[in-house]
């Protein structure tokens, strides 16, 4: 929703090109505009914006000599992955570089005894997987753009995917982070242990929207390959009784690898998209996976089908292979897509509620759709709280555009006063900067900017996302106004 | 069971005004261990025990908020009550130990590698920061990536980054059935085991090896431990939970002496450092305790050789410094971070280290 701009210096620019082409090979600087277009945006494309240039370093040694360059010449820097992120947390700043680390793709070492992976960056998702597979494991957070979305993107966002309950997001499942500071200073956080000495610099990197240091290297844990996952799919005539199930399974002890919810609008999509076999006719849908050993799966997959009959469950179905487990799988991981089909557009919101929300929330959102005279479909990870509703709009009609941004920030709103928040797993970006007020006090945003300035005084990395730059903080460090994109905190 | 959180506000805004450093107690049960000594004459102490009570309790929601002074005992109480617990199994230190010490300290038991630590655990706090101001960070929720990870910030950070007044947290089922294997072998094939059956998909959470035996505890559904037991073979062992009680609260006979007593956190398949003297390994290799008078440098090689660290947990000379050294631009970082959320530096100065 901005319009591309070119304000800065010609004359910064020009230094910038000649400094970065002493460094850099050619084909490593990307600086027409045309060639740029495909970094103007995250997959969140509402949001638009050309940077000076575009970078694509292939050692960490250029990363280091670019970040130095960048910082003697005051020009922010905007970190970058595969560009999947949903919250406009890596588009171009109009005045900086993006820095895009996708060459820095190498898995360096898997170490099968200790259960680690060291990789780079730019490694995806998804391929850490692959290569451990060889060992018998696997890397745990699985988000849904996990072929395409790279580890440091996964580490900026603190990503989640289907399997947090039990086996938790990034933060819980990487052991070390090599990084550089804006200035270009390295520094290992974490080791091999299980803690650090001093503060636990982990907690604050992983999740900071590249707002902190650049990551240069990754030490994941690895975990073995359960014996064997199930699934488990119930169908139910309303969002109530799908939610006393879930809290029923939580109930019993049972902490399944997966659990989610879909609404009636998502199940049918689904359904039409895939042919998992899902019940058109219901009002809820349930995907219970449990994983381990042979004979704890087997426990618990009885289990919860005995809870689900209680739960009043009008259609049972248990996978019975491999094969049928995916398809199950497929309905719901192609849900975005499938509700995709039934609008020009669909705008993805991430609030995370208490689960005991959910019949409360959904009725809401229902509410408020027919308010905004949107259609809206929900997929919701029930096992942690965290809530995708998908308002379907169409991005050539302005007044669309305008009502899905209403509506959608009426539902983080919404999250918060259930006692919930705003982003669960997509993160803050530039999209959700308007509500962090609704989440946070002044008094919060201020501290969250003196940790920023504790990293980067200059903030000079990802300037003007993920924690909104208060108007007196902004005096008092006497920033120049470029650092802007301001919101709320008149004070 | 009382809410104090006015008050607390109130000694730190006096603390500010007057420059008073501030020593920070809940329990009083790790006053001695952890950091380092720090004279207590210009030091006010800010006593947390008085702020306690369970706030809020949502077993099917597998979360517990209490305010920072309340006793583990009474929050293991509340949540055997419903068949949960905590599931990085802190040591209550004889009752002592409160949450919001066990969180300042990072105090994780023998399940810490398979089930978490009290860092990995915890959703949100409420701090008093070093302006005095009432902060809330995170949630009570799963998932939550707004803003910077200021909760799991404060594990380990000994109290110098504000005075925790709350955490949420997140909660577990209690295991239905645990087995503990013994098998009487030497530390370097005690190492061994637990790396060959880290990779292996059983239900393992704790692994420990302790003068001349490895204690492997299984805990999941009963078939599947009783499949895995009769499978990895070992000898059964009775009353393994008051065993596994004593290594998390110190009170095996391994620890009871006078002696220092050092703790590496590290790289778990490293060679056991055995030319040091008496050592125990728990977390399947990746915590282990070293009984002893030792030389500090030669201890602290040895745990970057590792890839890992290790520090003076309780005993000897407490006036220098205790934790692992960090390089320069980590330290420049630790102080900047200090200043952010405590400017004056009033909050445990000296504890975490002697610069800071």
């Amino acid at each position: 929703m901005h319009t591309p701009s070119n304000s800065a210096p010609a004359q910064v620019r020009a230094q910038l090109l000649q400094k970065l082409s002493e460094v850099l090979p050619a084909d490593a600087i990307i600086d027409e505009t045309e060639a740029q277009r495909p970094f103007e945006c995250d997959a969140l494309t509402l949001y638009r914006e050309l940077p000076l240039l575009v970078v694509l370093p292939s050692s960490v040694e250029q990363v280091q000599q670019i970040l130095q360059i960048c910082q003697a010449l005051s020009v922010p820097v905007v970190p970058r992955g595969s560009g999947t992120g949903l919250c406009a947390g890596s588009m171009p700043h109009p005045e900086g570089i993006v820095l895009g680390l996708s060459k820095l793709n190498r898995i360096i070492e898997i170490d099968a005894l200790a259960c680690t992976a060291r990789v780079q960056p730019g490694v995806s998702n998804l391929s850490i997987s692959q290569a451990a597979k060889a060992f018998g494991l696997y890397y745990a957070p699985d988000p849904s753009s996990q072929i395409a979305c790279s580890i440091g993107g996964n580490i900026a966002e603190n990503s989640g995917g289907v399997h947090c309950l039990k086996y938790g997001l990034t933060v819980h499942n990487v052991l070390s982070l090599e990084v550089l500071s804006v200035t270009g200073e390295p520094m290992t956080l974490g080791g091999q242990g299980l803690d650090s000495p001093g503060f636990d610099l982990l907690a604050p990197l992983i999740g900071s929207e590249g707002l902190l240091a650049v990551v240069t290297e990754i030490t994941v844990k690895l975990l073995p390959i359960p014996e064997l996952a199930r699934v488990i799919m119930a169908g139910f005539d309303s969002v109530d009784n799908a939610g006393n199930a879930v809290s029923d399974i939580i109930g019993a002890g049972i902490i399944p690898a997966g659990l989610e919810l879909m609404d009636a609008l998502a199940i049918q999509a689904a359904e039409d998209f895939v042919h998992a076999g899902y019940p058109r006719d219901a009002a809820a849908l349930l995907l219970c996976e449990v994983d381990g050993t042979v004979e704890e799966v087997e426990t618990h997959i009885a289990r919860v089908n005995q809870l689900f009959e209680a739960a009043g469950a009008t259609t049972i179905r248990v996978s019975q292979s491999e094969t049928e487990r995916e398809l199950l799988w497929r309905g719901r991981k192609s849900a975005f897509p499938a509700v995709g089909r039934l609008a020009p557009d669909y705008y993805c919101m991430d609030g995370t509620i208490p689960r005991g929300q959910v019949a409360y929330v959904l009725g809401e959102i229902a509410r408020l759709g027919a308010e905004y005279g949107l259609r809206v479909a929900n997929v919701f990870h029930a096992g942690d709280g965290n809530l995708h509703p998908l308002i379907l709009f169409d991005a050539g009609d302005p007044n669309d555009i305008r009502k899905a941004e209403e509506f959608g920030a009426k539902i983080l709103e919404l999250s918060v006063a259930v006692g919930g928040c705003i982003t669960g797993e997509h993160g803050v970006g530039l999209e959700k900067l308007g509500q962090m007020p609704s989440q946070f006090s002044e008094q919060e945003l201020l501290q969250f900017e003196e940790i920023k300035a504790a990293f980067d005084p200059q903030l000079m990395l990802n300037p003007g996302k993920g924690i909104p730059i208060l108007k007196r903080c902004q005096e008092y460090r006497a920033l120049p106004a470029r650092h802007g994109h301001m919101h709320g905190g008149e004070s | 069971m009382s809410d104090r959180g006015a008050e607390i506000v109130d000694t730190v805004a006096q603390a500010l005004a007057s420059k008073t450093p501030l020593s920070i107690n809940g329990g009083g049960s790790k006053t001695n261990i952890l950091g380092r000594s720090v004279s207590s004459d210009e030091f006010q102490t800010l006593e947390l025990g008085q702020h306690s009570g369970i706030i809020d309790y949502h077993p099917a929601e597998l979360v517990l908020t209490a305010r920072a002074g309340t006793p583990l005992t009474e929050i293991n109480a509340a949540l055997a009550n419903e068949e949960q617990m905590l599931a990085f199994e802190p040591p209550t230190f004889g009752g002592r130990a409160t949450l919001g010490g066990t969180l300042a300290c990072n105090m994780s038991g023998p399940a810490r590698p398979w089930s978490g630590s009290v860092r990995d655990m915890v959703l949100g706090v409420q701090l008093v920061n070093g302006k005095a101001e009432l902060l809330n960070f995170g949630g009570q929720v799963m998932k939550n990536v707004a803003g910077y990870d200021v909760s799991r910030l404060q594990a380990g950070a000994l109290g110098t980054l504000g005075v925790i007044t709350q955490v949420s947290l997140k909660v577990l089922p209690l295991a239905e059935h645990s087995v503990t294997l013994v098998y009487e072998v030497d530390a370097q094939q005690a190492l061994k085991i637990m790396n060959e059956r880290r990779s292996a998909a059983k239900p393992l959470n704790a692994a420990c090896w302790v003068q001349g035996f490895l204690y492997l505890r299984l805990s999941g559904a009963q078939p599947a431990v009783t499949q895995t037991a009769k499978v990895w073979g070992g000898e059964e062992m009775p009353n393994a939970d008051e065993f596994w009680q004593k290594i998390r609260e110190f009170e095996h006979p391994f620890f009871t002496s006078d002696h220092a007593l050092w703790r590496f956190s590290q790289g778990p398949t490293a060679a056991v450092q055995s030319e040091f003297g008496d050592i125990l390994l728990d977390w399947g290799g990746a915590q282990r305790w070293l009984r002893g008078e030792q030389q500090r440098d030669d201890l602290v090689k040895s745990a970057e050789d590792a890839g890992g660290h290790v520090g003076l947990y309780r005993g000897g000379d407490r006036t220098g410094e205790v934790n692992h050294p960090v390089n320069t631009v980590q330290k420049a970082l630790h102080q900047r971070l200090k200043h952010a959320l405590d400017p004056a530096g009033i909050f445990n100065p000296g504890r975490l280290y002697s610069w800071m």
